[in-house]
């Protein structure tokens, strides 16, 4: 005779088990396989959480353990929101989200696009287009620099072939009208196959009936994109897009091994900022609300980015 | 609109994740914009707002 696996398993729990857990309700037995899971993420993740919202409304500074820490209220968020260096911060994390996000769209659509259409060799070439977005951001900033280099870079190099000019007559990261374009780029060449990715998922969903019975009335190639290609990928291209904001919202690994956050603080996003404050000043209090402030925004980004992502899931 | 609107005084989710969205949507942009300074001090409370809206608003009935 066949045994069903919970019987096996039934047969085979100890006795003393067996006992405690017969006189348990089904629901009580649920609880105590969800309460490890539980009891991790309270620990890892609200406990911190609820604790650095406390560290925000004291001057509490971790190089000072023993000093007695004092509640200053709304003081902190105050002189962060009322400060022109963070405003400056947020300026340049909004360089450089704007201009990541519009070049990753436009490049990544496009690839997607011409990706879409059969031809040969089509999986060696996504394949090498993905290539960037598996490798780490430390190598990643680590052999831009190299390239970004005045003497011996192969990015002014190329730059000097195409427009004439000298290649060591400027420094992409050590100019500040250049530094920001820097970053740019180089999240751009990483993050690009990614929105492809994204895209290249929206236009396979397009069944191709909507295209033949386009053809059939006689509509053009151009009207098609606009009409029928853009519409369908637009959920997938808003999810790309909220993706991208919020993790370069995030940014910290890649430019800090690029420029440092520098020259000057041009390229100073505000993670570098934060870890600048936290442990570099040793402000815990005043970094601990500006924490939280970023921590709101990109929660608010990231509710936004649900709903889209059920959008996209009900379609 | 007027469907909108409907869903505002009915207090309907669609709606009212809408207005949460929008909140913060600005709030982000107060914080980003390079022209006024106290849009930037008035930004987080704003996205703040928004997104306890949106917290709240999310457990409206559709």
């Amino acid at each position: 005779m066949l045994d069903s696996s919970i019987e096996r398993a039934a047969r085979a729990t100890p006795p003393v088990v067996a006992k405690r857990i017969q006189g348990l309700s089904d629901r009580a037995i649920a609880w105590l396989f969800v309460a490890p899971s539980i009891f991790l993420l309270l620990a890892v993740n609200i406990f911190p959480l609820i604790w650095t919202i406390r560290l925000s409304f004291t001057n509490f500074r971790v190089n000072r353990p023993n000093a007695e820490v004092g509640f200053v209220g709304l003081k902190n968020y105050i002189n962060i929101l009322t400060d022109a260096d963070i405003w400056q911060t947020m300026q340049a994390t909004a360089h450089f989200l704007i201009w990541t996000i519009v070049l990753q769209v436009l490049i990544g659509f496009t690839l997607a696009y011409l990706i879409n259409k059969k031809f040969r060799g089509n999986d060696m070439w996504t394949t090498i287009i993905v290539l960037p977005m598996m490798l780490s951001p430390a190598v990643v900033g680590n052999f831009w620099t190299f390239l970004y280099q005045p003497q011996i870079g192969l990015f002014n190099y190329a730059v000097g072939f195409l427009t004439g000019t000298d290649p060591s007559a400027f420094s992409m990261i050590g100019d500040v009208s250049l530094a920001p374009w820097a970053i740019v780029i180089v999240d751009t060449w990483m993050w690009t196959p990614f929105v492809m990715l994204i895209c290249l998922a929206g236009l396979r969903s397009i069944p191709g009936s909507i295209y033949e019975a386009a053809e059939c009335d006689r509509a053009s190639k151009w009207r098609q994109f606009w009409t029928i290609t853009i519409p369908m990928v637009l959920p997938f291209l808003m999810l790309a897009i909220l993706f991208r904001g919020i993790e370069n919202f995030k940014m910290f690994d890649l430019v800090v091994q690029l420029t440092g956050g520098g020259p000057g603080s041009t390229t100073e996003l505000t993670s570098i900022n934060l870890k600048r404050e936290a442990f570099e000043k040793w402000r815990t209090g005043y970094a601990s609300a500006y924490a939280v402030i970023l921590f709101v925004t990109v929660f608010g980004l990231a509710s936004i980015y649900v709903k889209a992502l059920n959008k996209v899931k009900q379609r | 609109m007027t469907y909108f609107i409907k869903g505002l005084r009915g207090f309907r989710r669609g709606a009212w994740e809408m207005v949460a969205s929008i909140l913060i949507a600005l709030g982000v942009f107060m914080l980003m914009q390079p022209f006024v300074l106290s849009m930037f001090s008035y930004s987080f409370i704003v996205t703040l707002v928004g997104t306890v809206m949106f917290i709240i608003v999310s457990h409206f009935p559709e």
